[in-house]
């Protein structure tokens, strides 16, 4: 047979071209009836209540459930509110830090390994990430209190090994707080990592091998920043939550652990409800503040 | 020669499966080297062993005097050219041709970029990201990122696989004048025949991960060594015949009761019973009964049961007496007699065009499947 018979293997060539042909957008009103659904429920439950926190928030303090409240316009409350509570609002960022740093490193190589090494088992190890969800989060977080408990297994071993003095505890420390929030967390950054992983052609890593870098090089100048995408969003993922979090700080800390979530959760439960709305206005604002210089880095930073 | 690429026993099994086995084989530095052969018949296997992407089972791999057989892919002064190119995606162009140097800490590297992406004819394209170019120019950015790093050995992996017909036979010029430029070895695995044969100086024909003949490609058309190599490499006619004087220069044998000639440096078998080759542009038609040159070789009573014009040429199909139908192309040049379906015809062909295979290879190997 001559050569007319071969046909080009590989990859075709509209693969190769980007979303730049796509042609002119066709607008209509089938576009905008389809997004409606979505701006109400924004509407509904993200503009409204908002608003209604950011206005709580500027309530007179002297006001209460019963007498009502007036608004007065009351730029102190936040100044008492970080004044108050500062602490437990740099403590609050300072464990969802680590908590989210805990879960890269733990979730980076998980991901990876279900991305690329875990052959046939891959389905069965993402059911694993996520079968803990079909436990109730208080539930999962309960468990953790047996877990470190000071007459259980764990502990009992590490005083044995003299990790842990003979009267040393793991429940109720900041260790046990960040733990909680490390597990809790953990599988909304694996997932978005292994989305990114998973896309990524072995052959670059081959590739990278090839023009003389080293795995530790090629990880860094390859693998990470193509998974980049995935680490922003998983740190997003688990970073937000948990500064928000007072489930965990509850049930596995101590008062000198209390985050800025049992703060405001006390303060509406005492009826403080602009004090209340100022920290939580405030963590928002911290938490946004952050996670915009960091997606500004993590887009812009020349990573080789 | 100093810096020669040897490979010698290399095996490599995947389980029980034998993808390379025993393969002895020498790359002459600054040479232009194809694997040739079929899919699954361990030629891309042999390359990312030599790229060190793969480890083999046994043998060596030496370049020069060195061993390299357990070196890490990026210790190896050998680069590779993808398949699929394997660009970095989050990379520019420049900086994709420069991540071989950069890693080997080199840090004034932009006027050999420069002088690279002239090369390959991409200068104004460095700053693009690997998704905005064509396949072709991302094809040639993967020659000049691996062509960069000045490697002793340059492994292209099906390079032009994903590249349409006519832009294929652009890069194939372009690669062999690129390859004459730089002077380094290139190690070129395809299973497009005519690839291998347009670039190649020396073409190794592999099949089910041995060597079945390694040569110039003139050789290899002209003096298969094999039915494989004689399928593989485009197309001949395997007539069973036995010898019945192997004596003289010449042999002389019977085919289907007809006395043929054919020379000894084309013969792989000189007695007994043989496959009888011709390639079939060499074969030419005449009508029946007409006296072709007295010297020639013939053979009588065929009719012709197919008939398609290809312009430049005419391919016949034709069925001879004892049922097997021969192929004979016949250039269109006006001066020779065109024949219809059904026409009696007689074959002749130079005996000097005969080769002769050993009868106990299997006459179909290598032959390419429609499908495929």
């Amino acid at each position: 047979m001559t050569a007319a018979g071969h046909l080009p293997a590989g990859p075709v060539e509209s693969t190769l071209v980007g979303d730049g042909d796509e042609g002119p957008r066709r607008r209509g009103p089938a576009g905008y009836l389809l997004l409606l659904p979505g701006a109400l429920w924004l509407v509904l439950f993200f503009v409204v209540p908002t608003i209604t926190l950011i206005s709580t928030s500027l309530y007179d303090p002297s006001g209460s459930l019963e007498r009502g409240y007036s608004m007065t316009g009351h730029v102190q409350n936040y100044f008492d509110a970080i004044g108050d509570y500062s602490a437990q609002i740099i403590r609050s960022l300072m464990y969802a830090l680590i908590a989210t740093v805990a879960c890269i490193l733990l979730g980076f190589p998980l991901a990876y390994a279900i991305a690329f090494k875990a052959g046939r088992w891959k389905n069965v190890m993402l059911v694993a990430v996520i079968a803990p969800f079909f436990t109730s989060f208080l539930i999962r977080t309960l468990s953790w209190e047996y877990i470190l408990g000071d007459n259980e297994p764990v502990v009992s071993f590490l005083r044995t090994i003299n990790v842990l003095a003979p009267d040393g505890y793991l429940l109720d420390t900041p260790f046990s707080v960040i733990t909680g929030l490390t597990y809790n967390f953990l599988p909304f950054m694996v997932l978005p990592l292994y989305a990114s992983l998973e896309k990524l052609d072995p052959r670059l890593i081959e590739a990278g091998a090839d023009l003389y870098a080293s795995p530790f090089t090629t990880f860094r100048t390859v693998t990470l920043p193509l998974a980049m995408p995935g680490l922003v969003a998983g740190t997003l993922l688990t970073f937000i939550p948990s500064s928000g979090d007072y489930i965990n700080s509850e049930l596995l800390g101590n008062p000198r652990t209390r985050m800025v979530g049992n703060e405001i959760q006390d303060l509406f439960g005492a009826g403080d409800y602009p004090t209340a709305a100022a920290l939580s206005v405030t963590l928002m604002a911290a938490i946004v503040l952050l996670v915009f210089v960091y997606v500004r880095r993590a887009g812009t930073e020349e990573l080789v | 020669m100093g810096e020669d690429l040897r490979l010698t026993s290399l095996t490599k099994r995947f389980g029980a499966f034998t993808a390379v086995d025993d393969l002895d084989l020498t790359v002459p530095q600054g040479s232009f080297f194809a694997l040739l052969g079929p899919s699954g018949c361990g030629k891309t296997t042999t390359l990312r062993m030599v790229a060190g992407l793969e480890q083999p089972s046994a043998g060596t791999i030496e370049l020069g005097d060195q061993d390299i057989t357990a070196l890490k892919p990026y210790r190896r002064p050998v680069n590779t050219v993808f398949q699929s190119y394997a660009l970095f995606p989050h990379l520019s162009i420049e900086q994709n041709v420069a991540f071989g140097l950069r890693r080997q800490g080199r840090k004034k590297v932009d006027a050999e970029v420069a002088r690279m992406l002239e090369l390959v004819q991409l200068s104004d394209l460095g700053r693009r990201k690997p998704a905005q170019l064509s396949g072709g120019q991302q094809q040639r950015v993967a020659l000049a990122r691996a062509l960069i790093n000045e490697p002793q050995v340059l492994l292209l992996d099906e390079p032009l696989g994903a590249l349409d017909l006519k832009l294929r036979r652009q890069m194939q010029i372009e690669l062999k004048r690129i390859q004459t430029e730089v002077g380094l070895t290139f190690v070129h695995v395809t299973h497009d025949q005519e690839e291998a044969m347009t670039m190649a100086d020396t073409v190794a024909v592999m099949n089910e991960g041995r060597i079945e003949q390694l040569g110039s490609p003139e050789e290899l058309y002209e003096a298969p060594a094999s039915t494989f190599v004689a399928n593989f490499l485009g197309q001949s006619n395997l007539v069973a015949g036995a010898v019945s004087q192997g004596d003289g220069e010449r042999l002389v044998l019977d085919v289907q009761g007809t006395k043929v000639l054919a020379g000894r440096q084309r013969a792989r078998v000189t007695e007994g019973k043989v496959w009888v080759g011709v390639r079939p542009e060499k074969v030419q038609l005449s009508a029946k009964g007409e006296v072709p040159e007295s010297e020639a070789n013939v053979l009588a009573g065929g009719s012709v049961s197919d008939v398609s014009f290809v312009g430049v040429s005419t391919q016949y199909l034709v069925r001879m007496p004892w049922g097997q139908e021969l192929t004979v192309f016949t250039q269109n040049t006006g001066s020779r007699e065109r024949f219809r379906v059904g026409d009696g015809v007689d074959l002749h062909w130079r005996p000097e065009h005969t080769f002769l295979l050993d009868a106990s290879q299997d006459a179909s190997a290598g032959v390419e499947r429609e499908d495929k």
